[in-house]
């Protein structure tokens, strides 16, 4: 019978061959045709770590290093390793307790496991490095890495700087490709954030072999495909880093902000932006509580009002007016207009003017004549070769628009805003088709819809110095090993403003703008040995308070230049709230003109002058009571605080919570109210009352 | 060849030759898993705290043991064949009482020095001897649906005691010996049946269960409509056609799910239905509901297979090489050292490496196969028979679900995986049947 079922014996061997066949063919698909199998093994396995170099390092246009690197100290902690730790001992030297303590294990726990490096304390200050650095011993799964982090040597320019802060998710949607992952950091506001490819530097990457617990098993391969991180790329500004320092002190105690322009390059030579602060409150560790004062501030000290906030430009715009109105003939330098006080073109007595007289070209500029301005402004739209005001009003806008108005300029920071040129069809929707001239007669003096940044009347007052030409004002002069990203091409196109207005109606401006400071309205700042073309601006302004605009004192502007014959400084300064632009603008301008063409502030009268507004308090009212309320609401608070302590600890002393009365002084930086972007505010109170009328009066 | 001693007599020494290429191969696959770049390899080797150390110790004690067994008499086997086997039974009842819980199984009995024997293991072998006792004896006529059934039970009881201590891959070991069975006449159709039913099973799994219903009902239709003259001549085969539609519909309908929600705990069931890439949802299990008012069910994934298929597949094909394996290295695979030993090989040496290992094994079985075949004894070669179908069900199953081919059911890969249970029993099942072969003049009873 076992002869019978022999061929059985076959039967089994094809069936042990098919199974064996079929693994066979399976290992095939998995190890021949499927790809994924490797790239899940290599995402598995491979741990790419990323090393960071060194961001480039940024100097002033003399040489200075004004942001670099320093090393600091992160106590770092594997929460596996780190049993029997002197929690108490641990925590008196980084100055927390255990609750705390226990609290970050936990935090660390959750985010990086158990098993990994977490950071228990991020950039000890150097008293607490040296304390731990002698104990560490004794604390095992603990230890000290080093890592770099910016520093500002000069504690100026945050504005213009910036700061680089850890990446956010919205970052990383937003920058998909560009390689970011949770934990980099990334420039967020000012040069950092403009430059941040070219200082960013390239990251290099090692490959490691890692476990399932993702614990670090070794280089991959020897490391034959890792590569070399390359450092940033530093970077030459033209920022003069003493002229920067010395706007920034100028303008402590003072809402506004300061732009100096290098006619001949379009170099910004300094950008300040008042209330400042000091960059490397938002480098420590205490970054965040620090971020957290100034977000909070009511004087908003993250905007850079230098080319972020909009302003009526005042007086200062009656240059662009004067030079539009003698290029297309409605005047010319030897005309005369007649101010009684009062405009008389359009009958209803606006605008006002301070000084009554007879002008010509020349003294209405030096005396800032409102009547003169309104003449050439009504006859330039009134010229009947346009036929209508649009087309009038549009031959204007271009004239304004190639000098740089109404558009952004192009400078190499973020946030800035372009301005607004009024067009016609804006003033079609409020005055109806037939509107004329006198309806938006405010804009010949500033007053009225016309808005500018900072930056662009500096650039005015460039153009003015060149007679006619710009290049796009910026920070950047150079890039150390090159401009790779092309970043730097477009400051070197030079700009024409329009080509039918001719150097001798440059000169007829120059003129009166050197009549401004010779003998005009800015006579107290006329610099002896230094010829300066400047203009005064006094703006009009309201602001919303308690839900009411409520009229504020004017805007102090002036925008000028020096040399006139060989211009070397372009600028324009606004102190908000200030008065006229000869009370506060124009006195801070020339020290600065003084300071970076003559190095120093010469004489007696001239060293007073600084004294003066080093100390001067400018504070508008209106923040310096929402200050005051915040400074008391935390004293409030601390001597709750304080109370409650001491309640606490000893039962039986009672101890007053001694109110104190809201101060009128200024504190030096951090606050707890209104979060309202401060640009909005100041768009509202930039827009004359006039016009809100014309609003009201259209809406209903 | 007289001066040759009496072992060596008549062994087969090419299955010895396999049979100690096999382990050293196993001896290096737990290496590689277990291997650290900073460690001595040599001290670690001989310091007997690693698992390839054991592993090592433990192939020593084998080596010892067979070369026992290859001293031993084989009258002995057949004497003892019922008794082993009411030993066995014996000691698989016994570990419900000393039971030791390892990895959620209570099959373990622990026999001192941090050693536990895994009854269930050796109860292989004896049943292995028994079968080829009982199917060896002149009375028994294996033609008749008795002796079937009495072999069938020989094999279906430690299948079922395993089960019972929570062993399913040991448990499905036993259908191996349905292989030796055939071999001594079982009739091909249950085969067939058995065959046709597991597709049946598959079928359920992949396909929607009304869409399979129509198949079935079309496939029944069909057959109808074309064997409609022999239909009408007999009755019969009309009773047969619908009676096995209604098996099919009443298995795919009733049958199946209900297995899967009550009779399997959910992670069984959900391994199975991830092998067809389906999910299965454990809200409908019975015995996870009971469970919930406990714990919350850990949600079951199937990361092993997931693993073990990249381990595979990263490996291409020629492998990353001896020790450069990273996800042998990272630990990815769980088990590695043990079930999913096989990873690890086919991450350093790829598809040729594979290949080339799974052709020993067939050489290995082919020859046990031929050795079977030449027995004079009934019970020589049904035992013989036992060992290639273990051995082979063994490799089947525990490979194909290290490739995603079969649900993760814990069984070993024959004298590779870690475990001295396993190495031991493989061992003596070997060994055993070379004892026998070398004795292949006599006929044993």
């Amino acid at each position: 019978m076992p002869v019978v079922n022999q061929s059985r014996g076959q039967v089994i061997k094809v069936i042990f061959a098919a199974v064996f066949l079929l693994i066979a063919g399976q290992l095939i698909n998995l190890q021949l045709f499927s790809a994924k199998y490797k790239l899940a093994a290599d995402n598995n396995a491979i741990f790419r770590k990323i090393i960071y170099p060194d961001r480039g390092i940024i100097f002033d246009r003399k040489r200075k290093a004004i942001l670099e690197n320093i090393n600091s100290y992160d106590l770092v902690v594997i929460p596996s390793e780190a049993k029997g730790v002197d929690t108490v001992a641990l925590c008196n030297l980084i100055n927390i307790d255990t609750i705390e303590y226990k609290k970050r294990m936990r935090e660390i726990i959750f985010k990086t496991g158990n098993v990994r490096i977490g950071v228990f304390e991020a950039l000890l200050t150097n008293e607490m490095y040296a304390r731990l650095n002698e104990n560490i011993y004794k604390f095992p799964g603990f230890s000290l890495t080093e890592r770099s982090v910016r520093n500002y040597p000069y504690s100026v320019a945050g504005h213009v700087l910036g700061y680089i802060a850890e990446v956010d998710t919205a970052f990383l949607r937003k920058h998909r490709d560009e390689g970011y992952q949770m934990g980099d950091y990334a420039g967020y506001t000012g040069l950092e954030r403009s430059y941040e490819k070219v200082l960013m530097g390239q990251r290099g990457v090692k490959n490691f072999i890692r476990d399932n617990k993702s614990r670090i098993q070794g280089s991959y391969e020897n490391g034959i495909y890792d590569t070399a991180a390359v450092a940033g790329k530093n970077i030459h500004l033209s920022i003069d880093v003493d002229l920067q320092k010395l706007g920034e002190q100028l303008m402590n105690n003072k809402v506004g902000s300061i732009v100096a322009i290098d006619p001949k390059t379009g170099g910004i030579l300094c950008m300040v932006s008042a209330p400042t602060y000091d960059p490397n409150y938002l480098t420590g560790n205490q970054r965040k509580k620090h971020f957290a004062d100034l977000f909070l501030d009511p004087r908003k000290p993250f905007n850079n009002r230098g080319l972020g906030t909009y302003y009526s430009p005042g007086s200062t715009f009656k240059t662009v007016v004067g030079i539009v109105g003698l290029t297309e003939g409605v005047i010319n330098e030897r005309t005369l207009v007649t101010c009684p006080g009062f405009f008389t073109g359009c009958g209803t007595g606006k605008p006002k003017c301070l000084d009554k007289g007879t002008f010509q070209f020349k003294e209405a500029v030096a005396h800032s004549d409102n009547s003169y301005f309104s003449t050439v402004f009504k006859r330039t739209l009134d010229q009947p070769k346009y036929l209508t005001a649009d087309s009038a009003l549009s031959v204007f806008n271009s004239y304004a628009s190639t000098f740089g108005l109404g558009h952004k300029l192009g400078v190499d920071l973020p946030a800035e805003q372009k301005g607004i040129l009024p067009v016609s069809s804006y003033y079609r929707k409020i005055f109806g088709p037939r509107w004329y001239s006198c309806n938006i007669i405010s804009n010949a003096i500033g007053q009225g819809e016309v808005n500018t940044t900072l930056v662009q009347l500096a650039n005015v007052m460039a153009i003015i110095a060149n007679k006619g030409w710009y290049y796009t004002p910026h920070v950047v002069d150079s890039i150390e090993g090159g401009d790779e990203y092309k970043m730097l091409d477009a400051f070197k196109v030079k700009h024409f403003t329009d080509k039918r207005i001719p150097d001798s109606i440059y000169d007829a401006v120059q003129d009166g703008m050197q009549a401004v400071v010779d003998y005009g309205t800015a006579v107290r700042s006329k610099i002896n040995d230094i010829v300066v073309c400047g203009k005064t601006g006094t703006v009009q302004n309201s602001a919303k308070i308690n839900g009411k605009m409520v009229p504020q004192q004017d805007h102090s502007f002036f925008g000028a230049f020096a040399p006139r014959n060989n211009p070397k400084i372009a600028i324009a300064v606004i102190c908000e709230n200030a008065g006229q632009g000869a009370w506060a603008a124009a006195p801070i301008a020339s020290l600065l003109i003084e300071k970076f063409l003559k190095d120093s502030i010469r004489g007696q009268d001239r060293q007073a002058m600084l004294e003066e507004f080093l100390k001067k308090n400018l504070i508008p009212q209106r923040y310096r009571l929402e200050m005051a309320k915040r400074d008391s609401l935390k004293q409030i608070k601390e001597a709750q605080l304080l109370l409650q302590q001491k309640i606490s600890k000893e039962a039986t002393d009672s101890v007053e919570n001694d109110e104190q009365e809201p101060e009128l002084k200024p504190a030096p930086a951090p606050a707890k109210n209104q979060p309202m972007p401060k640009r909005k505010t100041d768009l509202a109170a930039a827009i004359p009352v006039e016009e809100k009328k014309y609003r009201k009066f259209t809406n209903s | 060849m007289n001066n040759r001693n009496n072992i060596s007599q008549g062994v087969d020494w090419t299955i010895v030759w396999l049979y100690a290429i096999l382990v050293s191969i196993g001896i290096v696959c737990i290496f590689m898993v277990e291997f650290k770049t900073d460690a001595n390899w040599v001290q670690t080797f001989l310091g007997g705290k690693t698992n390839y150390s054991k592993q090592l110790i433990f192939a020593g004690a084998c080596a010892l043991i067979a070369t026992f067994i290859l001293l031993t008499d084989s009258k002995l086997f057949t004497a003892l064949a019922n008794l082993l086997y009411a030993f066995g039974i014996l000691l698989m009842l016994a570990t419900f009482v000393l039971g030791k819980n390892i990895n959620g199984s209570k099959s373990w009995i622990p026999i001192g020095g941090g050693f536990n024997l895994q009854a269930a293991e050796l109860c292989k072998i004896f049943t292995a001897l028994a079968l080829a006792k009982f199917l060896s004896r002149q009375e028994t006529d294996f033609s008749k649906l008795r002796s079937q059934l009495i072999a069938g039970a020989i094999a279906v009881l430690p299948a079922l005691l395993s089960i019972l201590q929570h062993e399913l891959g040991l448990a499905l070991v036993y259908s191996a010996f349905l292989i030796a069975m055939y071999r001594e006449g079982l009739p091909a159709q249950i085969l067939i049946f058995g065959s046709s039913f597991a597709v049946l099973v598959i079928a359920t799994l992949v396909l929607d269960s009304n869409l399979l219903a129509i198949i079935l009902t079309a496939l029944a239709g069909g057959l109808l409509l074309l064997l409609r003259k022999q239909v009408k001549k007999s009755k019969k085969l009309l009773i047969l056609i619908i009676g096995t539609w209604l098996f099919c519909v009443g298995t795919q309908r009733f049958v199946v799910p209900y297995i899967f929600n009550n009779v399997l705990e959910c992670y069984q069931s959900t391994r199975i239905y991830s092998m067809v890439g389906r999910e299965y949802d454990c809200s409908k299990n019975k015995k996870s509901e009971r469970k919930s008012g406990e714990k919350a069910a850990r949600k079951p994934d199937d990361y092993n297979v997931r693993q073990s298929k990249i381990a595979i597949g990263s490996g291409g094909l020629k492998g990353k090489g001896f020790l450069k394996g990273t996800q042998t290295r990272g630990k990815y695979v769980p088990e590695q050292h043990t079930d999913f030993i096989f990873t690890s090989l086919g991450e350093a040496f790829g598809f040729v490496g594979c290949f080339v290992f799974l052709c020993i094994y067939l050489f290995l079985l082919f020859r046990i196969v031929k050795i079977a075949e030449r027995q004079r004894s009934t019970f020589s070669r049904v035992y013989a028979y036992s060992v290639a179908s273990i051995i082979f069900f063994h490799i089947a199953v525990n490979v194909s679900m290290t490739i995603g081919l079969f649900p993760i059911v814990g069984i070993p890969l024959p004298l590779i995986s870690y475990g001295g249970s396993s190495l031991l029993t493989f061992t003596v099942l070997i060994f055993i049947l070379l004892r026998l072969d070398a004795d292949r003049q006599m006929v044993l009873r």
